[in-house]
């Protein structure tokens, strides 16, 4: 089956249209509640990666690419494959496994390919680098001032492929654009406590111009994702765009750092019993290399809930509040948005599920 | 005692005995919250994504004198640090010309049916058991997932301890659960929850276990599929077939004369492998029985291609219980 691909977010270059901008990001975040919706009723196996709170780094770069440009992408390609333009009935029934999907049920949420959108993702850590080098090169072979854009979180900072990527870019001069999404959690663990140095000097030791930006803000994103799609194109090489944000939904759903601090009451009843007994378990670690396990794990937790409360890091939400000033024209949008999104439900005529787990 | 609490109760009591063993990997500080209450940081090491450094390190880390258990959490993450693996771990004690042995468990969750994809659900014990200097464990029961992992971190050399996600009920509620209580999954009970006895006995590496007597056919597999083979001889007995199925526990070292033993007096194999079909523990156990001059009829169970991502299609790729039973009623068919 031919894949019905639509451009309807391409942006313009001068400045953003921060309307269209919200527009991808508003489209991205009610496909996945819808999707979240269906994993929580159990119509969607396996594990689930949102890339709910990831919105604005998206949004802001995908808005500068044009057709040819490629995509390589990590466990979380539903956002950037739906402001891509990919036919969201099709991804849906990909992530529902139906032999009529995307990838005809084979790939998953974590296995996205669209060829016509030069698209693969990987559920390997690290690995979307060395794929961006190789659609880069190709690129410069077969399709001039095109480029490639390769998107990871900060845990993949610490995978040798990406590190060795970035060299081989730089020493081969390729237009990859490599995007870092810092939500400061390798999984469950805390990046800080398993990375050395600064990752961003760690991208400029190999020749890599390094943007840092708040990913919470879209418009920002925008500003530095111009330039440096602009370099790779005109053959300026490679560089790195170092965006913070948080991810909402945790790691995957169902995250345990997470349950814990949304549903305290239940995990530490799960929790707690193994984990006392261990601790008074006799032949084991000092007390002190005990009560510093203790601390390992509650730091663990603090830290989490710390980051998950804060609505002002939703960068839909963020965007939004600007937005308010047209009330009228904010309210059609969405609800356009809302009616695409729910025609989805209604094509396969599928029920929304509770996008929370409540 | 779960088949999880029973590696952790293994582990625990080897980490209590001697100090010099270490846990290094991915999450273990969330993964194994309990044995880091009781020993500590230093001796349950958090690493980075950095698969090929942590496994590499650990290679000498075990050549240099501790006893490392190191996780790369799904079997199918191993490709990432293939290297400290293929060309290192595995090649040690040899390449010293037997100075130096390599006493590393490396530990990881593998195996499908809970719909995840083909890059987190593979088994690849046959692919790991193709290289030399490598035992590759693969226990069915809690019983075996304890005496197993003592064993694995007593050897003197590097141990692939391969834990199936739908006997690991953690697995199975990280990967595939998530907290919902809408969704299940083919769990074999009797390979999830089992007695383990009190003073842990210790199969030895490479002795396989019969778990069915039977007469007319052998089925030999590992993990999951020794419980779906069990399923499959127990329906197919109603229709008068009495099949013998054998667990090899081990796949490296493989137990041959259990195995010869078997198909003398039956004829017939069937291998159930959750690993792919073409150049592994299937074929491998059919020259077996050639090379010992054994005439007998054969057929395997498989995976067949990628693990398909839909839970349907996949269900039919890896073995499954209707795919064991149609198999054994061919011979008789033919």
């Amino acid at each position: 089956m031919q894949e019905k691909v639509s451009f309807s977010w391409s942006f313009g270059h001068n400045d953003p249209n921060i309307w269209n901008l919200y527009g991808a990001m508003y489209k991205s975040r009610l496909f996945e509640e819808l999707v979240a919706g269906l994993w929580h009723k159990g119509e969607i196996t396996g594990e689930m990666h949102m890339g709910m709170g990831e919105e604005g780094i998206c949004a802001g770069v995908i808005s500068h690419l044009e057709d040819g440009d490629a995509m390589a992408l990590d466990h979380r390609g539903t956002p950037p494959l739906i402001m891509r333009g990919v036919d969201p009935v099709l991804l849906l029934k990909e992530l529902l496994g139906r032999s009529d999907g995307l990838c005809k049920g084979q790939g998953g949420h974590m296995h996205l390919f669209s060829k016509e959108l030069l698209s693969a993702s990987s559920g390997i850590v690290g690995a979307s680098g060395p794929a961006a080098v190789g659609f880069a090169l190709a690129a410069k072979y077969l399709r001039p001032e095109k480029v490639a854009v390769a998107f990871f979180g900060e845990g993949a900072m610490n995978q040798g492929m990406l590190m060795e990527a970035f060299n081989l870019a730089f020493v081969w001069c390729l237009p990859v654009v490599f995007v870092c999404k810092d939500n400061k959690w390798a999984i469950t663990t805390e990046s800080k406590a398993v990375t050395g140095g600064s990752v961003t000097q760690r991208a400029e030791s190999f020749g890599l111009p390094v943007y840092e930006v708040d990913g919470i803000d879209v418009e920002e994103v925008w500003n530095v994702a111009g330039s440096a799609i602009h370099s790779a194109r005109s053959g300026a090489g490679p560089s790195l765009i170092y965006a913070h944000c948080v991810h909402l939904e945790g790691h995957f759903l169902g995250d345990p750092l997470l349950d814990m601090s949304r549903k305290p009451m239940k995990k530490l009843k799960e929790m707690t019993g193994p984990l006392v007994k261990s601790i008074i378990r006799l032949k084991g670690g000092s007390v002190k290399e005990r009560s510093a396990s203790l601390k390992l794990i509650y730091d663990a937790v603090k830290k989490n809930t710390q980051d998950q409360v804060s609505h002002k890091k939703d960068p839909v939400q963020f965007l939004r509040e600007k937005l308010k000033v047209d009330e009228t024209r904010l309210t059609a949008l969405e609800n356009n948005i809302k009616s695409d999104i729910n025609s989805c439900l209604e094509e396969l005529n599928l029920e929304q599920g509770d996008s929370w787990g409540k | 005692m779960t088949f999880a609490h029973a590696i952790e109760e293994a582990i625990g009591k080897a980490m209590a005995e001697d100090p010099t063993v270490v846990i290094i990997g991915e999450d273990v500080h969330l993964i194994r919250v309990n044995l880091l209450a009781r020993f500590g940081p230093s001796r349950v090491l958090a690493a980075p994504i950095s698969e090929a450094a942590f496994v590499g390190a650990s290679v000498t880390a075990a050549m240099a004198g501790l006893r490392p258990i190191v996780e790369v959490m799904l079997v199918d993450f191993i490709g990432v640090a293939m290297d400290a693996v293929l060309n290192h771990a595995a090649k040690v004690r040899a390449f010293s010309g037997g100075q130096w042995t390599v006493p590393l468990v490396i530990r990881a969750a593998c195996g499908g049916g809970y719909g995840d994809g083909g890059q987190h659900m593979q088994s690849l014990w046959g692919w790991l058991a193709h290289i030399p200097g490598l035992t590759v464990v693969v226990p069915s029961t809690p019983a075996d997932a304890a005496g197993l992992m003592l064993a694995s971190i007593q050897s003197d050399d590097p141990v692939i301890y391969l834990e199936h996600k739908l006997l690991a009920d953690y697995w199975l509620e990280f990967m595939g659960i998530g907290g919902r209580s809408n969704i299940q999954f083919d769990v074999p009970e009797e390979g999830a929850k089992g007695n383990v006895p009190k003073f842990m006995s210790e199969p030895p590496i490479g002795k396989a276990a019969i778990r069915s007597h039977g007469t007319d056919v052998s089925i030999v597999s590992v993990g999951v599929g020794v419980h779906q083979a069990l399923s499959a001889a127990e329906q197919l007995s109603e229709k008068g077939i009495s099949c013998e199925v054998i667990d090899l526990r081990t796949v490296v070292p493989v137990d041959k004369d259990t195995v010869i033993q078997s198909v003398s007096k039956t004829g017939r194999l069937v291998v159930v492998d959750e690993d792919y079909r073409m150049f592994g523990l299937s074929g491998e156990l059919a020259a077996i029985g050639l090379e010992n001059g054994l005439h007998f009829k054969y057929k395997r169970v498989c995976t067949e291609s990628t693990i398909p991502y839909a839970h349907n299609l996949e269900k039919q790729a890896i073995p499954n219980i209707e795919r064991i039973k149609q198999s054994v009623l061919n011979f008789f068919d033919e």
